[in-house]
């Protein structure tokens, strides 16, 4: 039966960390990462698993120690935020290179400057070509259900990629709500034993893990990385299935959660706790007549660009909402990928983009209800008024914008 | 202690055919440090000539199992490992026994990666460091690092109409590893193996974290001849300018007292890093690296209680 506690998320992920009970974790902490290393520490004090904590000096060195531990056939986790990830960034590509199966949640936080603690998804995003998967949590519920997930993910033998469990910073990480935390024994066999690909602890055969590549090699070893990552896709359905017969669960188990979209003339898009509001949003909308809909995007990368677009194709029109700025880009990241999944396709909704909560600041369902009116008028106009807008942001930074 | 004898009978654990230099003073101290146990080994090195030399896909000299993951963290890395280790150890995962070594040259020990090192001896790892010690950059071809003498010419302190080189004392490495308050902390020459090879057994031996600090003198960077880098290490003994000792749970111990304690020009002259030292309008410059010399050298004999 599972146990039902009113945890934050934070609190949630570390109980997750528990139960996957990994060999090694080198962690250092982080607002507001902080309380899940705290959490997890108390886990440890108390006996309550068997895990060599690494508390090690900077991020830097928690990636690079993850990358020793795992490369000698542990299994390893850490996790981070913001400024932290940025700082592990050099190391991040190097783990994933290597094929190491390191599972990390990262809570989701602003990117300096300035700097800032608060919610925002510049600092996973600033990441998303480092070669790591990264799925996307709702609330405290998919967060704990997504790490378990994660570890069976990286570790599948088709998949070897690390994973990034992503949760909005405080909204999620310090919002208490009740869990579903399930049996110790069900999630240990869920997870089963890590079957390490190579180790440098195996004392009958020593490998060199890291050697230089001229241009005669180093081309072709970086395209045939992208093996585990094009594999992924099916292996995070398949795992998300088994998650949910397993334990029974009522989370989002694939790419994205499709919500009354099968008739929507109006979509939005969006990721992490933000998705909540949208579906209240959607659902006035729908009290009102309007035929409005929601996706929410658990999994960014590998993104799914077939699937959602199949989605999102029959829409009238369709606002993508970014907590991030993809800075000489168009808008923000998940824009930009919604935009190159739709190429190709006729009929395509009207697009606009919306940048919003950037540094935690507040997106409310007012704030969504915008959009859904200015997607209204895009419709009628065949174009929107802006390509890129903002949700809540101060007039004086709009003459900006 | 071992016999030199017995030494050149142990199992080649560093193959040749890697890309070192002719002369290169860094394989034999990491051909004696393998040497110097017979357990099984997890090797890593940092970004450097020693990892790049062995390493060139597809091949690998190392007969060891060995990492390198970038520049900064072979430090953190090898802790990663040896926690991994103790881990598995623990848990039944592994029986046989495994020790640790980090390499790194100064580069990659004194400037960059020395958070990552001090990280790795505070946690008390049980783990060996050992920088190769060659003064400058030397795989990228001779940028200054914070080992680098004062009045030596490098590509980003070169001599030129308004500079004589490099400007400054040389960090003291070896003394701030000491004050991680670790088990064991050496620093030695290359020319002295029976000193380095007992060096490489104790920091092998004890329970915890131990750094060896190795000068090893470079061909192309130091400009000198390659047959003579032992002649090399040795003025650098003689002329006190890189002095043998180690500090063995806390208690400071000079190894080495040369008999004549030889001007620091002796060493210099034989470098072309230093020729334009030579120059009477750069005299001060020997002058005031012999000064820094010899206020270390006075310093250490103060901790090693010989004054």
């Amino acid at each position: 039966m599972p146990e039902k506690l009113a945890l934050t998320g934070n609190e949630a992920v570390a109980h997750a960390m528990r139960q996957i009970n990994p060999d090694v974790v080198a962690a250092y902490p982080i607002t507001p990462q902080t309380s899940m290393m705290q959490k997890f520490a108390d886990f440890v004090a108390d006996g309550l698993m068997d895990c060599e904590l690494v508390l090690v000096e900077s991020e830097h060195s928690a990636m690079s120690a993850a990358v020793g531990s795992q490369a000698s056939g542990a299994r390893t986790m850490t996790a981070t935020a913001a400024c932290g990830l940025a700082l592990m960034w050099e190391i991040l590509g190097i783990a994933s290179a290597y094929r190491l199966p390191i599972v990390m949640p990262v809570v989701n936080r602003a990117l300096s400057g300035p700097i800032n603690i608060q919610g925002d998804h510049s600092d996973t995003m600033g990441a998303r070509d480092c070669g790591w998967i990264h799925i996307f949590s709702e609330n405290a519920q998919e967060a704990y259900e997504n790490t378990i997930q994660a570890i069976r993910i990286a570790e599948h033998p088709d998949v070897l990629t690390p994973v990034m469990v992503c949760l909005d910073g405080f909204i999620i990480s310090h919002g208490v709500e009740v869990v579903k935390i399930y049996d110790d024994d069900k999630v240990k066999k869920f997870i089963g034993e890590y079957k390490p690909h190579y180790s440098l602890l195996d004392p009958n055969h020593p490998i060199t893990l890291g050697a230089m590549d001229f241009s005669d090699f180093y081309f072709e070893h970086k395209v045939s990385q992208l093996d585990g990552i094009n594999a992924s896709p099916q292996i995070i359905l398949d795992v998300g299935r088994e998650f949910k017969e397993t334990f029974g669960g009522e989370e989002c188990y694939e790419y994205f959660e499709a919500y009354k979209m099968d008739d929507a003339e109006l979509g939005v898009i969006s990721l992490g706790s933000t998705a909540a509001a949208a579906r209240l949003v959607v659902d006035e909308l729908r009290s009102q007549g309007v035929a409005a809909g929601s996706v929410k995007l658990r999994v960014f990368r590998p993104f799914p660009y077939e699937e959602l677009a199949k989605i999102i194709a029959p829409l009238k029109g369709c606002a993508v909402l970014d907590r991030s700025i993809a800075y000489g880009g168009d808008g923000g990241p998940v824009h930009i990928e919604v935009r190159s999944a739709l190429y190709g396709r006729h009929p395509v909704p009207v697009m606009t983009n919306y940048i919003y909560g950037l540094g935690g600041k507040p997106i409310e369902p007012e704030h969504i209800m915008t959009a859904f009116d200015d997607l209204k008028e895009a419709v009628v106009q065949g174009r929107p008024r802006r390509r890129v807008g903002y949700l809540n942001l101060k007039e004086e930074a709009m003459a900006i914008a | 202690m071992a016999k030199l004898k017995d030494l050149a009978q142990r199992p080649e654990r560093l193959s040749g055919g890697h890309r070192l230099c002719p002369g290169c003073g860094v394989p034999a101290v990491a051909r004696l440090a393998l040497r110097s146990t017979d357990a099984h080994l997890v090797v890593g090195a940092a970004t450097g000539c020693l990892e790049v030399s062995t390493t060139i896909y597809p091949y690998t000299a190392w007969r060891v199992s060995f990492i390198h993951n970038a520049f900064e963290n072979v430090a953190a890395t090898i802790s990663g490992a040896e926690a991994a280790y103790r881990a598995l150890k623990k848990k039944g995962k592994i029986t046989e026994d495994f020790k640790f070594i980090a390499f790194g040259g100064d580069g990659g020990t004194y400037d960059i990666g020395i958070q990552s090192l001090s990280g790795a001896m505070e946690r008390g790892h049980n783990m060996v460091y050992i920088c190769y010690d060659n003064e400058a950059y030397q795989n990228t071809g001779n940028q200054r690092s914070s080992s680098t003498p004062h009045g030596s010419n490098t590509t980003t302190t070169p001599v030129g109409k308004k500079s004589f080189g490099r400007s400054g004392k040389r960090k003291d490495l070896t003394a701030i590893m000491a004050a991680h308050h670790i088990p064991y902390v050496a620093q030695a020459t290359t020319n002295n193996w029976k000193d380095l090879s007992r060096k490489l057994n104790r920091a092998l031996e004890v329970e915890g974290p131990a750094f060896i600090n190795v000068l090893t003198p470079c061909v192309p960077g130091w400009k000198y001849d390659a047959r003579d880098t032992i002649n090399i290490s040795r003025l650098a003994a003689d002329t006190c300018f890189w002095p043998s000792y180690e500090v063995d749970n806390g208690v400071w111990k000079l190894n080495y007292v040369p008999k004549v304690k030889r001007p620091v020009e002796d060493f210099l002259k034989p470098q072309g890093r230093f020729r334009h030292l030579f120059r009477p309008e750069n005299r001060h410059v020997i002058d005031e690296l012999q000064q820094e010399v010899d206020e270390q050298w006075e310093r250490l004999l103060f901790l090693c209680g010989k004054k």
